[in-house]
């Protein structure tokens, strides 16, 4: 510690200590906290406590019964652990009889202090922080403390009691570990005294079959075998499975979600699963006792495992596909569906669900329909992947869901009715129909999709969210469509599907809701960038009315409808589809009309979104030399770069950066960090060109831009800003092309005078800073501390 | 308590309530599908229509679906829920001896009327040559094509009314406010309250001391212009009557109106006109509403929107000065002051406009593309006949279909072949069967009273069984020409007594809590109003004579025997008997209680829970004995 601050922790002390002149600030606390914490890493606890004794005052103070504000108490039992850390100093606060005056029951436990939650959340953070050696344990065994923390487990404030479990986890890992002379005998009288208790007090709970208790007990274990490693856990596990297997014997089954996390964290541990302890048969057992709704995350838990039984493996994908199986079996009148796995037969207990109640259904559905979409991308996923059933499920529920579907029997009028106009169910469905696009399925299924797609897009009844994400999963099956052999245009049947989908987009365009007008842009957008070359899609699409009603709403009243336009528009134009393009003898005029209806929205759009679309715009035109730009880049770079520097929105500043960066690029080569890993040295542009560009340069004016941008009060802009300068004066200097540049004094030449005499780096460095590092020192914290004592209540509000 | 059901139709009810002494006929609509069977009555002579072979220009088209189930001339009042649902009213006023009152509120009475108008001047003005009517014989009938031929009691279509008989008609009704409680006869109560349908659509409790009856007509939960429904008032409900249900339970209002503004957008973006077949009143508020907030987004600012209709003047501007029944956020326009609607913006800014007709102004105005409302939304006649006439052959136009009263494509039969592009886009904001399901599991009535079509999914859609009433107990359902009893059985009747009477009353108290008095008293009756009044007092004994004829006039007062309650204990009751004397007691157990059997005596007590017999052989001594130890059991008064 410098000598500056050790000359103000007496006073700081001193006020900490008088409950007179309380702390208004919790945060100080906390950055005190930390910095007492980095101090102790680096050095003797011991030492410090020695060299400041007003810290050791402090905490015996604490010991007073004289009503210090709870923060302050918490803030001290918090440091006591912080220090007591150190084998040495806890040895030195023991004997100074400090330790169990805080946390026996001599201490806040028995004062009236203890009802405020952060007391006790500091009194179980000391103890966590100075649990970290052997003979802490003795310390934590001996005065109770064990036992109060097992009564925190159940506190009223959920840190608390979630505190308390993590403590004891981390004590009984501690006491376990800590005789490493090969694993532990399961005889609990062979244990530290702490593992007993702690293990003994699991048991406990988990024989007590009360919903709390072993809900606590579980998730004391769950953590445990989560964090935990060491030949000690296999033990442990032998030990307390058979309370485990008998929960399953309970019914109702207690704590169902905990005990699925646990046998899952159980199952992840390392030490465990290579030696199984019967591991695999509670999980079969557990598979089959829980409900359905809660047997999914189990199954999911279980297929996501990289070694375990097939048996098992195969018993879990069940699980999860029953309520699918409900829905084909409640669909077809075939007894079974054809394509699961075997076994996986709508079941009872499932249908049952199903029908109880509406939100149990749409439960149990959207759960099983995202458990499935996680999975399908996995690597360890059953195979084979029931793709066709799956597909058939999605549509099936899909359509349900729209009252389209047919049901065969009884339990699918029922399932009809539940299902009836569900948007949950609906979302989730199409997400799922939208992951399964990743593989293709049998013809008739895919027919099936694109119907049940196109009916969802069309229905006026589809709400804006499930319309968004029907376009999402349209697109994603339409950019998985196979090309026709041989050619590499859209086969024939995506074509026709085209032709379906563009007038149905076309209507939703002119929806009057504009949650419905932004998804069908963002569509537009998305599938003009990956088939904007296709002829087919070129052909159908202009075609359509579609280019002409995206421009217009460019005038949109909503300013989100106006940035997708925007971006979509441009995306159209790049590919050279905008929607003129077709009239040829128009072809000058409205070209140059877009630009420059892009050109104002960027300058006179009241809303930020509509003018960062159009910046980004730009941006992509310029890179892909657009050829709009390319009759004049230098007055369209001028435009944009003036009209940027004005806006009032830090994002359209910083992207009016980003386009010059690839003005600068393309005028004076890549910036060197698109290659680092090139060979040679980036060429340096030669002399006479360099000149030539760096006019053209300061011809669009983008030094007052880019100088203007560096002294930005936004931080991120300046940033950029400064990025783009280093840039500059990397290419523009190293090879002396500077001297050659001297004959003709001009603005290029006073520009890199400037860079030069720049500390870019240094400015580059100082911006990478958090915005408060100038005031972050230790001695400025404890100053501040002690300025804003007394002066409480007058100007609290200034904290900022 | 029976339910006379005069229309089959579930949207147009018709029925008629014997409640107590009062005959109530709740709603009378005119179910007016008949009118497809005819052809388009245009405005303008058409040679296409004309030269149609057959049957051309018929008959009159009004038609009553009515039958005798009751004489209506006994009806005592009609309850109005909304304006189309009293489109019948002069029929039944007019013409069946009807002399009674009509409830209704104000805004169904001025709408009721601008709609009857428009009915009436849309058949009077295109007056026809011949009439005939020989074809209703049956005979005749069964000759001609389907579906005429198939069509049931012809012989009850009726001409339509004037406006005379409008008039008359009319003047026959009664204003009432919401929550108004209006007594019938002093014996039952009849309230309207507000329904959410339409303005001034109301729902009907009708309700003595005892007896409650909720009538659910045309109501909805959504927020559109009128004051929102009033569910609280329908709680306790012995009897809930639902009827009006959206007749369109698939398709969802607001998807509708995004289907219609996309459509006409796109259709007027291409040049093309739009045509609404619409009523002057209702949906076409919210409709241009909606299209006042959308259309400056879709780009249509200078599209003129017509709006045409004998009463399109007075429609517009009745919806602005209702302000007391509209929705909340339109009453507070008012105290700004702002017109509730915006469609008087949309007039001031010249962009709707509305015509009496397509004749004058209309035709110097009209310029293309453009968005045309009119009616009638039959398309059997109204301006819209000209209208698909003219626009019927480009496939730029487009008809938006948005009432749901009439089967689209039986209404477009007349014209085609037909290249104009046709939308159905049914909005209905009535109730639909989740909001049912909602509504029902909040009111709680005892018992839920429907057409039968309510309690079955649509026969297109028969295996939704979402669109159906599910409740507990299942619904009763009744059909046309049906009379419903309707489950629950009168207990109580409410009778006032005098204070003087009271005054005189001595309870007293027979178990903690509940005291009793005996009452002599004389029942009046008058009004349906029951009051006890204290017995006139025995004239004084003046002569032989008059007490001889006092004592006719008055019943003679006997000493009355004082009443008796409390149960006997047997076991205490038997050891009295043996105190008293009686050796060899021997008791019974029996279904209602409990025979003591005195078999020295010959003699059984046979004790139940409201009964007492002493059976002994002619031994009156050994009654009166056993009789006064029965009675010191009980308490007397």
């Amino acid at each position: 510690m410098d000598p500056e601050c050790s000359q103000l922790l007496p006073a700081l002390c001193a006020v900490l200590a008088d409950p007179r002149q309380p702390v208004a600030d919790d945060t100080c606390l906390e950055k005190l906290l930390d910095w007492f914490k980095t101090i102790t890493e680096a050095g003797s606890s011991l030492q410090l406590l020695q060299e400041n004794p007003c810290l050791v005052e402090l905490l015996c103070h604490v010991l007073k019964p004289q009503g210090l504000s709870a923060r302050v108490l918490s803030f001290s039992l918090r440091l006591a652990g912080v220090f007591a850390a150190q084998e040495s100093c806890f040895q030195y606060l023991q004997q100074a009889e400090l330790l169990p005056g805080l946390f026996g029951e001599a201490g806040p436990l028995g004062q009236a202090a203890w009802s405020a939650p952060t007391v006790r959340s500091g009194w179980i953070q000391g103890l966590r922080s100075l649990a970290q050696h052997p003979s802490a344990l003795p310390f934590l065994a001996d005065c109770g403390t064990l036992d109060t923390i097992f009564s925190l487990q159940g506190d009223s404030s959920l840190f608390v009691a979630s505190a308390a479990g993590q403590l004891l986890v981390h004590i009984l890992g501690l006491s376990l570990q800590g005789p490493a002379e090969g694993p532990p005998s399961p005889q609990a009288c062979d244990w530290p005294v702490c593992a007993q208790k702690i293990v003994g007090h699991i048991e406990g709970s988990l024989r007590s079959m009360a919903t709390p208790q072993v809900t606590q007990a579980l998730n004391v274990l769950t953590t445990t075998f989560g964090h935990c490693h060491g030949p000690w856990m296999q033990v442990l596990w032998e030990r307390l499975s058979p309370l485990v297997a008998c929960l399953l014997q309970e019914d109702p089954l207690p704590a169902a979600h905990s005990l699925v996390d646990l046998l899952l964290s159980v199952a992840r541990s390392p030490v465990l699963s290579s030696s199984d302890c019967g591991l695999w048969e509670t999980l079969a057992q557990t598979l089959r006792r829980l409900s359905p709704a809660q047997a999914g995350p189990l199954a999911l838990g279980i297929l996501k495992l990289q070694d375990c039984p097939q048996a098992l493996r195969a018993q879990a994908f069940g699980v999860l596909l029953q309520p699918l199986a409900c829905v084909l079996t409640a669909a077809d009148q075939a007894p079974g569906p054809p394509g699961l796995p075997e076994g996986t037969t709508g079941d009872s207990v499932t249908v049952d669900t199903l029908l109880s109640s509406k939100s149990a259904c749409a439960g149990l559905l959207c759960q099983t329909l995202a458990h499935l979409e996680l999975l399908q991308p996995l690597p360890q996923r059953p195979s084979p992947w029931p793709q066709a059933p799956l597909l058939g499920a999605a549509v099936t529920i899909l359509r349900f869901c729209n009252g389209s579907a047919a049901p065969a029997s009884d339990v699918g009028g029922r399932l009809c009715a539940i299902l009836a106009g569900c948007v949950r169910v609906q979302r989730a469905a199409l997400d799922f129909l939208g992951a399964l696009a990743q593989e293709t399925g049998p013809q008739e299924l895919v027919t099936q999709v694109s119907a049940v797609l196109l009916e969802y897009l069309r229905s006026p009844d589809s709400s804006p969210t499930v319309l968004k994400k029907a376009f999402q999963a349209t697109l994603r099956w339409l950019l998985s469509s196979p090309r026709a052999p041989g050619c590499c245009d859209l086969d024939p049947d995506t074509q026709l599907f085209l032709r379906e989908l563009l007038p149905v987009l076309r209507k939703r365009l002119c929806s009057p809701c504009w949650e419905v007008r932004d998804s069908g842009l963002e569509f537009l957008t998305q599938v003009t960038r990956h088939w904007g070359g296709q002829a087919g899609f070129r052909h159908a699409l202009l075609a359509s009315e579609v280019p002409e009603l995206a421009e217009q709403l460019l005038r949109d009243p909503e300013s989100y409808v106006r940035a997708s336009a925007v971006t979509a528009v441009g995306q159209l134009s790049s590919q050279g589809l905008h929607a003129t393009a077709a009239s040829p003898e128009q072809l000058g005029g409205q070209k140059e009309s877009l630009l420059a209806e892009l050109l104002h929205v960027l300058s006179t759009d009241s809303e930020g979104f509509p003018r960062r679309a159009a910046m980004q715009v730009f941006t992509e035109w310029l890179r892909d030399r657009h050829a709009d730009v390319a009759e004049d880049t230098e007055r369209f770079v001028a435009r944009v770069l003036q009209a940027a520097s004005r806006d009032l929105d830090w994002e359209v500043r910083a992207q009016g950066l980003e386009l010059a960066l690839v003005f600068l690029a393309q005028t004076l080569g890549q910036p060197s960090a698109r290659c680092p890993y090139a060979v040679a040295a980036p060429q340096a542009t030669p002399p006479g060109p360099l000149a030539q560009a760096l006019r053209a340069l300061s011809r669009v004016r983008l030094f007052e831009f880019a100088f203007r941008a560096l002294f930005d009060c936004d931080r991120p802009v300046a940033q950029k800003s400064c990025d783009l300068l280093l840039f500059l004066r990397a290419q523009a200097t190293p090879s002396g092309g500077l001297q050659e540049a001297e004959g003709s004094p001009d603005v290029p030449e006073a520009v890199l005078a400037v860079l030069r005499s720049l500390d870019l780096e240094g400015l580059r460095g100082a911006l990478a800073e958090s915005s408060d590092h100038v005031e972050k020192s230790p001695q400025s914290l404890l100053q501040d501390m002690l300025a804003t004592v007394g002066v409480r209540g007058e100007n609290q509000a200034d904290c900022y | 308590m029976k339910l006379y059901c005069l229309s089959g139709h579930p949207t147009l009810p018709c029925n008629v309530l014997k409640f107590k002494s009062t005959t109530i006929m709740l709603d009378c609509g005119l179910d007016m599908t008949s009118t497809l069977n005819f052809l388009p009555l245009p405005l303008v002579q058409s040679p296409r229509l004309s030269n149609l072979p057959g049957w051309s220009l018929k008959d009159g088209n009004a038609f009553l679906d009515k039958t005798e189930l009751i004489d209506l001339s006994t009806v005592d009042v009609i309850l109005i829920s909304n304006y189309h649902c009293m489109m019948a009213l002069p029929y039944i006023t007019e013409h069946t001896g009807f002399t009674g009152t009509v409830y209704a509120t104000e805004p169904t009475v001025q709408i009721g009327r601008l709609l009857m108008e428009e009915l009436v001047n849309f058949i009077e003005r295109v007056p026809k040559a011949q009439s005939a009517s020989l074809w209703k014989n049956k005979d005749i009938q069964r000759l001609l094509p389907s579906p005429l031929k198939d069509a049931v009691e012809v012989s009850t279509w009726r001409r339509c009314y004037t406006m005379q008989e409008v008039n008359s008609a009319l003047s026959k009704i009664q204003l009432v406010g919401y929550s108004q409680k209006i007594e019938l006869f002093g014996a039952v109560q009849v309230t309207p309250l507000s329904s959410g349908y339409a303005l001034g659509s109301s729902n009907w409790i009708i309700q003595s001391h005892y007896e409650k009856v909720s009538y659910v007509s045309g109501s909805s939960l959504l927020t559109t212009h009128p004051q929102p429904m009033d569910q609280a008032s329908l709680k306790n409900s012995d009897v809930l009557v639902l009827t009006g249900l959206t007749q369109i339970p698939t398709a969802n209002p607001d998807g509708m109106v995004g289907e219609f503004c996309s459509n006409l957008a796109l259709t007027v973006r291409n040049g093309g006109n739009v045509l609404v077949p619409c009523y002057p009143s209702g949906v076409i508020y919210d409709l241009l509403e909606c299209l006042y907030q959308y259309i400056d987004s879709a780009g249509l600012s200078n599209i003129p929107f017509y709006f045409i209709s004998p009463v399109a003047n007075s429609s517009l501007e009745f919806s602005q000065i209702f302000a007391e029944w509209l929705c909340h956020n339109k009453q507070t326009k008012v105290y700004l002051p702002e017109p509730p609607f915006p469609h008087a913006e949309l007039i001031q800014t010249n962009k709707l406009r509305h015509y009496p007709s397509i004749h004058g102004d209309f035709s110097n105005d009209f310029r293309q593309p453009c968005v045309v409302f009119t009616g009638h939304p039959s398309l059997r006649f109204g301006d819209v006949v000209h209208f698909m006439e003219l626009w019927g052959k480009s496939s730029l136009n487009t008809v938006i279909f948005t009432e749901p009263d009439f089967s689209y494509l039986e209404a477009l039969a007349p014209y085609q072949p037909l290249a104009m592009k046709c939308i159905y886009c049914p909005i209905d904001t009535r109730l639909n069967f989740i909001q049912v399901s909602k509504l029902l599991k909040e009111v709680q009535p005892l018992h839920v009273v429907c057409p039968e079509q309510y309690t079955q999914p649509p026969p297109a859609q028969s295996h939704r069984m979402d669109l159906m009433i599910d409740c507990q107990p299942p619904a009763m359902s009744y059909r046309r020409a049906e009379v419903l009893a309707l489950p629950f059985k009168r207990l109580f009747e409410k009778i006032e007594i005098m204070p003087e009477l009271a005054d005189s009353l001595v309870p007293m108290e027979i178990k903690p809590g509940i005291s009793l008095a005996t009452v002599s008293a004389v029942l009046h009756t008058k009004d349906n109003k029951h009051v006890l009044q204290p017995p006139p007092r025995p004239a004084p004994p003046t002569s032989g004579k008059k007490r001889k004829r006092a004592s006719e006039d008055i019943p003679d007062c006997k000493v009355l025997k004082p009443l008796l309650s409390g149960s006997i204990p047997v076991e205490q009751f038997v050891q009295t008997l043996e105190k008293h004397g009686f050796s060899d007691v021997k008791v019974e157990d029996t279904a209602k209680g409990h025979i003591v059997l005195l078999q020295e005596a010959e003699t059984l007590i046979q004790i139940e829970e409201d009964s007492t017999h002493i059976i002994c052989d002619n031994d009156e001594m050994l009654r009166v004995r056993l009789r006064d130890l029965v009675l010191k059991f009980l308490q007397k008064f």
